[in-house]
């Protein structure tokens, strides 16, 4: 009974993401208001279904559902809807729920095609640091992602400024102020959740395996993804690192993370590839 | 059609370069070339007006009066030969005339349409002519009307506020860059009209801090007191880039005054805090390279208009709203000039006569009984003798020599005084 909420959930979840995904782009090119706000109750609609669905597949499996590719990356998305929808609490930057849905879509169609089969946990992930660690590396992951979003948004723009053209997204895009100020805002707040994630893993590692860190390709890459953020981050408070540099750090640390998430998992493998 | 014929001579900013309306601004004040004018044979009013982008004479003559050559002598005096200034030259008559001058009150002629400070020049002109009475009835009558039409547009149209000038595109570029202009300082390189306008907008959107840089110490001084800036020499010009966050360049200067290489190291000072740069000098104040600077944005005049042509579908609209507004009322003017003719004026006078006979009889005859149709008629011809002779002397003075010169005004007193402008 409980699988079938489950399988419904997950669906509806997909389903209700595509129709936030499509008035936010309808509300993109024909700039109504009221769209917009129909298109935020949507994907924040959206949002708690996919809480819904996390939870309930918490019930089933009994563990913190972020072990296989599809939890991995169904838990990346929910990641990303939130982190949106609290930044928005706080800032309101135009057009930018445009970008974050297409991700999150993105994202979810991944996930459904993954196995969403429950795996029995290996005993070394049977820990109270799963949820600790991997939460608090996801959640970094949501950040960062509205920071690559932002610099996106921010190439674009910064683009048909410096052109002159002033064309479809002159109008559209906010300000490269605003922009900058959201990469600014992600990058630190996904960097120290990130910094947390790497923390609580080494101490982990240290209780499951007596190290605190052994070069796994997993904890390599994330290393690095730490060090592109920390540059970015140092740079901007030493030299004013901002603008264009800024966002194109952004992007490039975006690709870093997608590459620990995935590119490690399936070329590289480790302790922390995914349950097969 | 009145004996009198009005004429518009002028240069403006579409025709003419900088160079040429330069030599033929009245930097002198208004009086002198005022008098000058005054004593061109066959002009009975005259007026007029000198912005930096137009000079214009607006006269009304005796009809057949040849002053246009007298009046472009004037206006050019030795600046130009007469082959030169023909081509920059436009002149219009009668219903054309007052079509541009409405157009030009209405800021729809202006180099940025639907700027507000062309009707205060119109005014301080006009007061200028009256004062020295150089105006009369027609003009006196077409320059007020000039005003009510430049502010019907106004009112009516959007002409003012949406997005028609130079300067709304560079406060729009500012907001897509800074966000906000709040709290950005401005510095203006040169100080010229066209960057008070800018200036004016961008301290009308929250701009604080307004800093002049100009050659002249002096006229820095006088426009940073409108905006209770502070001025400086153009030798600070380096420092100022360090503090300023928008730059408008306006100076008369031959060449480029800021090279990309002088602007580089400046960005490492501000940390790379964005930087607008704002050039409507002709020709260019800025090395266009600045714009290849990260975190530096650069427009030239050319650059703006492109953004204003984004709005253009909605400008075009207000434009065309604004002249149907301008077309209605030169027909408005076109009727009241034609009034002023002796005849009309007579056949008018000769109509109100009978209405008030036959309003007067319509109430008189049905009280008194017992009259024969003899006496009815003769009742109403004593009537129809009265009202005529009490017409007959007004129509003789008005129809008289006496002072021919002043008939239009002749006309318009009279046509005040016995109402038939009313409407019916």
């Amino acid at each position: 009974m409980l699988s079938e909420v489950n399988y419904l959930l997950f669906n509806a979840v997909l389903l209700v993401s595509f129709v936030a995904c499509a008035v936010y782009l309808v509300f993109f090119f024909s700039q109504r208001e009221h769209l917009r706000k129909v298109a935020r109750i949507i994907f924040l609609s959206s949002g708690i279904l996919q809480t819904l669905y996390i939870l309930s597949r918490y019930l089933i499996a009994g563990y913190t559902p972020i072990t296989s590719q599809h939890e991995a990356v169904t838990f990346f998305a929910w990641s990303v809807t939130w982190a949106y929808l609290s930044f928005h609490w706080r800032y309101s930057v135009k057009n930018f729920g445009t970008f974050v849905s297409i991700l999150t879509l993105i994202m979810l169609v991944i996930a459904a095609f993954a196995s969403r089969a429950f795996e029995p946990l290996t005993p070394a992930l049977q820990s109270l640091w799963l949820p600790v660690h991997a939460g608090v590396s996801v959640m970094a992951y949501g950040f960062l992602a509205l920071a690559f979003c932002g610099g996106l948004m921010y190439l674009l723009q910064e683009r048909e400024l410096k052109s002159k053209r002033f064309g479809f997204f002159y109008s559209r895009l906010p300000s490269l102020e605003s922009l900058d100020q959201l990469n600014s805002h992600c990058v630190t707040t996904g960097f120290v959740f990130l910094t947390l994630g790497i923390i609580s893993g080494s101490a982990w590692a240290r209780q499951a395996w007596g190290t605190y860190w052994h070069w796994d390709p997993k904890e390599t890459w994330s290393l690095i993804t730490w060090f592109l953020y920390a540059a970015q981050i140092h740079q901007r408070l030493t030299y004013g690192w901002r603008g264009k540099r800024a966002a194109v750090m952004a992007v490039i640390g975006f690709c870093a993370v997608l590459f620990t998430l995935w590119g490690v998992t399936f070329l590289l493998g480790g302790v922390h590839s995914y349950a097969k | 059609m009145p004996s009198e014929m009005i004429l518009l001579l002028g240069v403006n900013h579409k025709k003419t370069p900088l160079a040429v309306r330069e030599k033929l601004a009245l930097s002198s004040g208004y009086d002198e070339p005022l008098e000058l004018l005054g004593k061109i044979e066959g002009i009975k009013e005259y007026y007029l007006l000198s912005t930096c982008n137009r000079v214009e004479v607006l006269v009304s003559v005796e009809e057949g009066a040849d002053v246009q050559l007298a009046l472009s002598r004037f206006l050019f005096g030795d600046a130009l030969s007469p082959e030169e200034f023909q081509q920059y030259l436009y002149c219009y008559r009668d219903s054309e005339a007052v079509h541009h001058l409405f157009m030009v009150a209405a800021s729809l002629d202006s180099m940025i349409v639907g700027e507000s400070q062309i009707l205060g020049q119109l005014k301080e002109a006009y007061r200028h002519s009256a004062d020295k009475k150089c105006t009369g009835p027609i003009l006196n009558r077409l320059l007020h009307k000039s005003f009510s039409v430049a502010k019907r547009v106004r009112s009516e149209t959007e002409i003012g506020s949406s997005a028609v000038s130079i300067s709304y595109a560079a406060i729009e570029l500012a907001k897509k860059i800074f966000g906000t202009i709040e709290n950005k300082r401005v510095l203006l390189i040169g100080a010229g009209e066209m960057a008070e306008l800018a200036a004016e907008h961008l301290v009308g959107n929250g701009a604080t801090d307004v800093v002049v840089c100009n050659r002249t110490l002096e006229n820095a001084l006088d426009l940073a007191k409108r905006f209770n800036g502070s001025a400086v020499g153009l030798d600070e010009l380096f420092d100022q880039l360090g503090r300023v966050d928008i730059i408008v360049s306006s100076t008369g200067a031959p060449g480029v005054i800021l090279h990309k290489k002088d602007v580089k190291p400046i960005m490492r000072d501000r940390r790379n805090k964005p930087l607008f740069f704002i050039d409507i000098a002709v020709p260019r104040d800025l090395d266009p390279a600045l714009n290849d600077l990260d975190n530096v944005y650069l427009y030239d005049i050319d650059d703006l208009n492109n953004v204003v042509e984004l709005n253009k579908a909605e400008r075009d609209k207000e434009a065309i709203k604004a002249s149907r507004i301008v077309d209605e009322e030169s027909l408005k003017f076109k009727e009241w000039l034609a009034g002023l003719g002796i005849t009309p004026t007579i056949a008018d006078l000769r109509k109100k006569g009978n209405q008030v006979v036959q309003l007067e009889l319509e109430r008189t005859l049905p009280r008194l009984n017992n009259l024969t149709d003899k006496e009815r008629k003769s009742i109403e011809k004593m009537a129809h003798s009265i009202a005529s002779r009490l017409l007959h002397d007004p129509m003789i003075y008005l129809k008289g020599e006496s002072c021919k010169d002043q008939s239009a005004m002749k006309v318009d007193i009279f046509r005040s005084v016995f109402d038939l402008d009313k409407k019916p």
